[in-house]
């Protein structure tokens, strides 16, 4: 049962970040890819439909997180008060970024909306990306479970390690290069016109980061915790994993080359939900690691909720997700396709 | 200032501002419906004209409603953690289904809804209507349904960690208290709904511009309005009373300040309660009515704190006393206000009234009062309890938080919460100007 709910709540946040990205990367290239205002109009028409329900994957992320591991939610959503705070911040400036821009005319307006959107999203993605870094790295645990994370202390790993350390900050870079480029490669397909080139070679270039960033992480990762190898050890299908990372950084350059910047996209979820799935596996079964005494890591056995309920939550669980899956099919299905101006929007 | 009760201000100050926007997203969501519906029956475009006008306040509200309710989710655990670990195996489930079935729906389908009137059919874009309306309540229901089992904890056990856990999911999803509240706070919500309609329409009949929409509203919220402030009075009030009286007898003492148990125990109308003397000065009561109203008994014994330990008194009694009445009071003031207005229309006298305009114009603030004073009792009746009866406020709070981290970050929310309010009443305001006009004539 354990063990189901680590994969399902990896599954949502694996989904999370997939859909959620490519809205997050429009909203890095935002200022830079879009010029003009209409095209600027392109880029928020092309998520404005779907960004909130991406979001909510977030939402569904945290509530199964809390329903199935309380101790895990309980320990690191106070252990890292600050930066989710900032997250918290971050996110609704984002919103009312999106939503409201478009609600008032005029240059000023547009352009304060406009830098809202886009630099908390560039600063969403660092955030995300050194929240994963530190869950690998692992967190100083006491024995009750707990534990504090000011903003950072020196920068080094050791027993008491900050938010940011260099590690973290390297992983929060490497999430920042992949959505950008999972963003322009969103952002290529949905649009037309200079704005798609734009889109179209910001993808380039930015390849080559995600590609020099993604394998200095894994060298990194290895020396901060060399024990993410041993489930690699004991399961060695898990090999396949960091093949399948691989294959879809090839694919993404591959295709992209070849102007079929569609299945590039795809090609770049795969990436990004197999190095999510990598960390996980790797971690598995830990939940959270402690930073310096591995027997107080956080693990799946001993964060989670009672078996009955677990059982019954199995069963809406399953129900929910099949409808919202069902709605997602739906909705982008009907707004499939390039985005067109003028707004249709009443 | 403590830790904790940076704790519970943050709480309280970020739930209270969120509560400010789905009232109205849910009682608008109903209200958006009826205006399609009368759209489609009648075959009258002017409708539809109304529906996309309240469409646009909706979404704009939404938003709002959206990136505040997030921090909520958050909150339970970055600043009540040893609560989350306490209680998430039971409140967990709720939280988490409204996630999985609430938000999904209503952030899709009003995707659909907003953007996607020229793709859908008329049938079509009802539905979308439907649906977000329908999201908007589930995700009421879920979230009453958390609270309370906080208020009335059915349907767990005590594990040997001190945790509890589920036992009986029916149990937690059909907990009597929580039908009544869930019950009691949809019709708060389509109060303000009705209210805020009805005012936007009683501004354009006094400046003499939409004139057509601006009738359509006055109507559609005087009727809706009278109704579901009847409904807030009884049954929903009335049962919301019965259910603190069986459970938490030691909050109502305190929302009444009944210091002493009396058998024929009056209702109080006014009056300042003193907690050091334990007495109610300048006292306006209805003898024996509280008795009759809480046990339908006139001589009924009702327990007054006196029977209760001190340290389970709710420990602000005034602030608690004074939100309860504020509620009753506004609630009986909004029955009597709407009577009068739906007297009117009924004679087709009301869109010549002015005075009566004029009051409709001006009261849609209370509405929100009276749903924040209605929350603040309930929560603040709920203390010293964060789960009432097992487990107590001042164990809840995340002892790795200190008071000056809270302190920070409860500044930062007001101070950006200031920032969201002011571009809420901006936005608003531009829209009342553009009014409600068809597509093409924007
Ligand atoms: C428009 C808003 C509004 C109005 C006019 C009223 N209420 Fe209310 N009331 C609420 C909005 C509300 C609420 C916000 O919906 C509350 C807070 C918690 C809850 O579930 O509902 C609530 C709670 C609430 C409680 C529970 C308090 C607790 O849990 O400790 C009682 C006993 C009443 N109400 C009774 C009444 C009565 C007798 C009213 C007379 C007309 C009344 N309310 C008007
Ligand atoms: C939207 C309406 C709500 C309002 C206006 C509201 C208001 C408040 C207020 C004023 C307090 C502070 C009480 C005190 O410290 O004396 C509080 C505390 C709290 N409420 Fe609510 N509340 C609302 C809904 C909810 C819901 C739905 C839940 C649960 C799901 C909830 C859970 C809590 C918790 C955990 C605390 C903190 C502990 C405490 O001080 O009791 N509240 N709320
Ligand atoms: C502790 C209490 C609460 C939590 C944790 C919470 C959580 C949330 C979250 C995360 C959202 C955003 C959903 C999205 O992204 O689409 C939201 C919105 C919403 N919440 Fe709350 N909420 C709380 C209190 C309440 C209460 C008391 C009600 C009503 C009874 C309510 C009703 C709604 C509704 C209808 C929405 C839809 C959007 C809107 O606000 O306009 N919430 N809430």
């Amino acid at each position: 049962m354990g063990t189901l709910w680590f994969v399902l709540v990896a599954l949502l946040i694996v989904t999370y970040v997939v859909l959620d990205g490519f809205d997050l990367g429009a909203g890095i290239i935002h200022l830079w890819a879009a010029r003009k205002d209409y095209e600027r109009q392109m880029i928020l028409r092309a998520i404005g439909p779907v960004w909130d329900g991406n979001e909510v994957w977030l939402l569904a992320g945290g509530g199964t997180l809390y329903f199935a591991f309380p101790q895990l939610y309980a320990s690191s959503f106070s252990g890292f008060y600050l930066p989710l705070m900032m997250v918290l911040w971050l996110l609704m400036l984002r919103g009312i970024g999106i939503e409201f821009r478009n609600h008032v005319e005029g240059p000023v307006w547009q352009k304060f909306f406009d830098a809202l959107f886009s630099v908390s999203s560039m600063l969403l993605a660092v955030f995300f990306g050194a929240a994963i870094g530190n869950v690998v790295r692992g967190v100083p645990l006491g024995p009750d479970g707990y534990f504090f994370e000011p903003l950072w202390t020196n920068f080094r790993i050791g027993p008491h390690p900050g938010i940011l350390d260099w590690y973290s900050v390297l992983i929060g870079l490497l999430a920042f290069a992949a959505l950008t480029s999972h963003g322009a490669l969103y952002v290529s397909t949905k649009t037309e016109g200079s704005l798609q080139q734009r889109a179209h070679r910001t993808a380039a270039w930015s390849w080559w980061s995600v590609a020099i960033l993604t394998v200095l992480s894994l060298v990194a990762s290895l020396k901060v915790r060399p024990t993410v190898i041993e489930n690699f050890r004991l399961h060695p299908w898990g090999w396949a994993i960091p093949v399948i990372v691989l294959g879809s950084l090839f694919a993404m350059f591959y295709l992209r080359v070849k102007q079929n910047d569609r299945v590039a996209f795809v090609a770049s979820s795969v990436y990004l939900a197999s190095m999510l799935g990598g960390a996980a596996f790797a971690l598995y079964p830990n939940v959270l690691p402690s930073s310096a005494r591995p027997e107080l890591n956080l693990t799946i056995q001993n964060t989670l909720s009672g078996s009955y309920g677990l059982r019954v939550g199995l069963a809406w669980w399953l129900i929910g997700v099949v409808l919202a899956l069902g709605y997602y099919i739906y909705l982008f299905r009907l707004f499939r396709g390039k985005v067109t101006l003028p707004s249709e929007k009443y | 200032m403590s830790a904790l009760l940076i704790h519970r201000l943050h709480f309280a100050f970020t739930v209270t501002y969120h509560y400010l926007f789905p009232q109205l997203t849910m009682g608008l969501g109903l209200l958006i419906v009826v205006l399609k519906t009368l759209a489609m029956a009648k075959k009258d475009e002017r409708y539809d004209h109304a529906a996309r006008f309240w469409a646009r306040i909706f979404a704009i509200n939404f938003a709002l409603g959206v990136v505040t309710g997030i921090p909520m989710e958050f909150q339970f655990g970055t600043n009540w953690s040893r609560f989350s670990k306490f209680a998430g195996g039971v409140i967990g489930q709720t939280l988490a289904m409204e996630g999985v079935f609430a938000f999904f729906l209503e952030s899709s389908f009003l995707g659909l809804f907003i953007y996607g009137e020229k793709r859908l059919s008329r049938w079509g874009h009802w539905w979308a209507a439907f649906l977000v309306f329908l999201g908007s309540w589930v995700s009421g229901f879920f979230i009453v349904m958390t609270d309370a089992w906080m208020q009335n904890p059915v349907g767990y056990a005590v594990m040997p960690d001190g945790a509890v856990q589920l036992t009986s999911f029916w149990k937690l999803m059909l907990n009597p208290w929580g039908l009544w509240q869930y019950a009691h706070n949809m019709s708060g919500a389509v109060i303000t709904a009705s209210f805020v309609m009805a005012a936007v329409g009683a501004f354009y009949l006094l400046e003499k511009k939409y004139l057509e929409s601006g009738r359509i509203f006055v109507r559609l919220g005087v009727v809706a309005g009278v109704i579901f402030s009847i409904l807030q009075l009884f049954p929903t009030g009335d049962q919301q009373g019965r259910m603190v009286a069986h459970h938490q007898a030691a909050t109502l003492a305190a929302m009444e300040a009944l210091f002493k148990t009396d058998t024929g125990a009056s209702l109080v109308l006014l009056g300042q309660p003193d907690v050091e003397q334990q007495k109610l000065d300048n006292p306006i009561q209805i003898p024996k009515m509280l008795s009759m109203m809480t046990y339908r008994r006139w001589s009924a014994e009702v327990k007054g704190l006196d029977a209760f330990p001190k340290e389970n008194w709710p420990d602000n009694i005034p602030l608690l006393y004074y939100s309860y009445h504020i509620m009753v009071g506004l609630g009986t003031i909004f029955i009597a206000e709407l009577l009068v207005a739906a007297f009117l229309l009924w004679r087709g006298n009301l869109f010549n009234s002015k005075w009566m305009l004029w009051i409709l114009m001006l009261s849609f603030p209370f509405p929100y009062i009276a749903n924040t004073a209605g929350w603040m009792t309930a929560e603040i009746g709920r203390q010293p309890w964060l789960v009432y009866g097992l487990f107590r406020t001042d164990q809840g709070a995340s002892a790795v938080v200190t008071a000056g981290n809270g302190m920070f970050t409860l500044l930062g929310f007001m101070g950006m919460y200031l920032f969201l309010g002011i571009l809420f009443l901006f936005l608003i305001r531009r829209e009342l100007e553009h009014g409600p006009q068809p597509v093409e004539a924007r």
